[in-house]
């Protein structure tokens, strides 16, 4: 590991205050260390975070929740009020990682964490989002675990997270800090970028911008689902994941919310797989249309082809769920 | 920097890179804690801090300044086993022993969490009452990997301490 200054911040204006284009925050350290002890990323500072008062959930007026960016992955998931009525939330994030991960990774860092592409962790290869304009081993090598939507030239990576994917789904907006002491409302839908000609760019976050609090609106009409597919039935990341909510009225799809993981850069969603379902009555033709919008543009680069039908039917799977007979 | 580890404050001077476990293993010698991925993987260097177990590995000493940090030497010695030490002992819980210290310790912050009413990935419902049969076992503890797969036994053991606890 190259070394770095260390500071702790004892507020979040004393953080963004100490921070500069070389500082990385640090919440759980579970990311950035992994990454730092690889030097695929070296950070000449280290801000501390771990001890700022943004570890609480809190109602809004509005009847949704403010999650602070230092609530771990535990709390989130072990919340009532999140088990009662975000269950594709708590799903999610009992879904990642493992139970000593969850204790100390933090909201915000689980938005935040970085690829899993083994050329990304191997500074021997190749890859535009560690070292920009040298190239990407991922096109021709081992892409398994790579994208099928959303990707570029210069990168075919995937956002790893499961906690993000359900986030999507339920329309969270992510509240943050400046630099210069502005706060920023971001919803979800804009947060992510995809990796175009910028891979190393992964999220419309200024540098030294620190996430506070996610918002959640209040809670969504329907049933809730997280189907996560992996490799082994644990510990493991997402191969394909699905968030959906969704309800159903008078014999049809009055709501619906699908967010996919493992398939792009960013936890993807496209209103046209929610246009192809709602107002129909749910049936194996109207599922199948829902997947034949998400797949339209998808691609794969040959050892992920197999996400195709994979995703496809994980989300006709979860579809028959949120929609089927409650028995 | 001073810790308190086990109830005994520990002064050390070391490295600011240095990992949690570093600072045990090689600064303050309490080896029981073990390296095994180093990467958050494995699960052998867990620790309980502040009540909760963590991966000791992806996690800076000077981090954990204010932090009541327990070790395996902590939870009990060769003279005084505690009921899940000696649980392992009695279902031959471990071949090797590498990653018993760490799957000791994730053990006991994990049988509290359960009591909480934590739900895992296969409780069926998210409310309600735990109970720690093998597959909520199995779920709980997959961060902690043995590579001689002596995963049955050390089941058994925690189902057993678990079970004379509830
Ligand atoms: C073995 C292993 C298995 C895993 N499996 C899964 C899995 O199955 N599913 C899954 O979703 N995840 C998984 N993870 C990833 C884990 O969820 C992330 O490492 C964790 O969520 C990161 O949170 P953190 O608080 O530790 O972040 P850190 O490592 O502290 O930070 C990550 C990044 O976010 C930045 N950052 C952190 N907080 C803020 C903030 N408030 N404002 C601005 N920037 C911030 C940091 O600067 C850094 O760049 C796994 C990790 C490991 C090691
Ligand atoms: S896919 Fe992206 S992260 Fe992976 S090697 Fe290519 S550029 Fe790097």
């Amino acid at each position: 590991m190259k070394t770095f200054d260390y500071a702790r911040a004892d507020s979040p204006e004393a953080a963004v205050a100490a921070a500069d284009e070389e500082t990385r925050f640090i919440a759980g350290g579970t990311n950035l260390l992994d990454l730092m002890k690889l030097q695929v990323m070296t950070p000449a500072k280290l801000v501390d975070i771990s001890r700022l008062d943004l570890n609480r959930i809190e109602d809004m007026d509005e009847g949704g929740l403010r999650i602070g960016a230092l609530v771990a992955n535990s709390d989130l998931a072990a919340d009532t009020r999140v088990r009662s009525r975000y269950a594709v939330l708590s799903r999610a994030l009992l879904a990642g990682a493992s139970g000593q991960l969850r204790n100390k990774a933090s909201t915000g860092g689980n938005l935040l964490q970085r690829t899993r592409c083994y050329y990304f962790y191997d500074t021997a290869s190749r890859c535009n989002k560690r070292e920009p304009g040298s190239g990407c081993d991922a096109r021709e090598g081992f892409n398994r675990i790579h994208a099928v939507l959303g990707t570029s030239e210069q990168c075919i990576a995937t956002h790893p997270g499961d906690m993000p994917v359900a986030m999507r789904a339920l329309d969270v907006v992510i509240v943050t800090l400046k630099k210069d002491g502005d706060r920023r409302r971001i919803p979800i839908a804009d947060f992510y970028r995809l990796p175009g000609d910028t891979p190393q760019i992964e999220t419309v976050l200024y540098p030294g911008e620190l996430i506070t609090h996610v918002e959640l609106p209040p809670a969504p009409r329907g049933r809730q689902i997280y189907r996560k597919v992996r490799d082994r039935a644990s510990y493991a990341f997402a191969l394909v994941s699905v968030a959906g909510i969704a309800s159903v009225e008078d014999g049809r799809i009055a709501s619906a919310a699908l967010a996919f993981g493992g398939l792009a850069h960013m936890p993807w969603r496209d209103p046209a797989v929610e246009a192809a379902l709602i107002g129909q009555p749910p049936s194996t033709e109207a599922f199948n249309a829902a997947a034949d919008a998400l797949l339209t543009g998808a691609r794969g680069f040959g050892h992920n082809d197999f996400k195709l039908p994979l995703a496809r039917r994980t989300l006709i799977a979860v579809l028959r769920d949120l929609t089927g007979d409650a028995s | 920097m001073q810790f308190t580890i086990n109830g005994q404050v520990h002064e050390a001077d070391v490295d600011i890179r240095t990992s949690l476990l570093d600072l045990a293993r090689e600064h303050l010698g309490l080896t029981g804690s073990k390296k095994g991925c180093d990467h958050g993987q494995c699960g052998a260097c867990t620790m309980i801090v502040n009540g909760r177990r963590i991966n000791s590995c992806l996690t800076l000493a000077v981090m954990h300044q204010d932090d009541d940090i327990v070790t395996i030497e902590g939870l009990g010695g060769p003279d005084a086993l505690n009921p899940l030490q000696r649980a392992f002992v009695t279902h031959d819980a471990f071949q090797c022993g590498y990653c018993t210290p760490g799957q000791i310790c994730s053990a006991t912050a994990m049988i509290e969490e359960a009591r909480m009413g934590w739900p895992s990935h296969v409780s069926e419902r998210l409310d309600g009452d735990v109970i720690l049969d093998n597959d909520e076992i199995s779920e709980r503890m997959s961060g902690n990997i043995c590579r001689c797969a002596a995963y049955p036994n050390i089941v058994d053991a925690i189902r057993e301490v678990a079970e004379a606890g509830a």
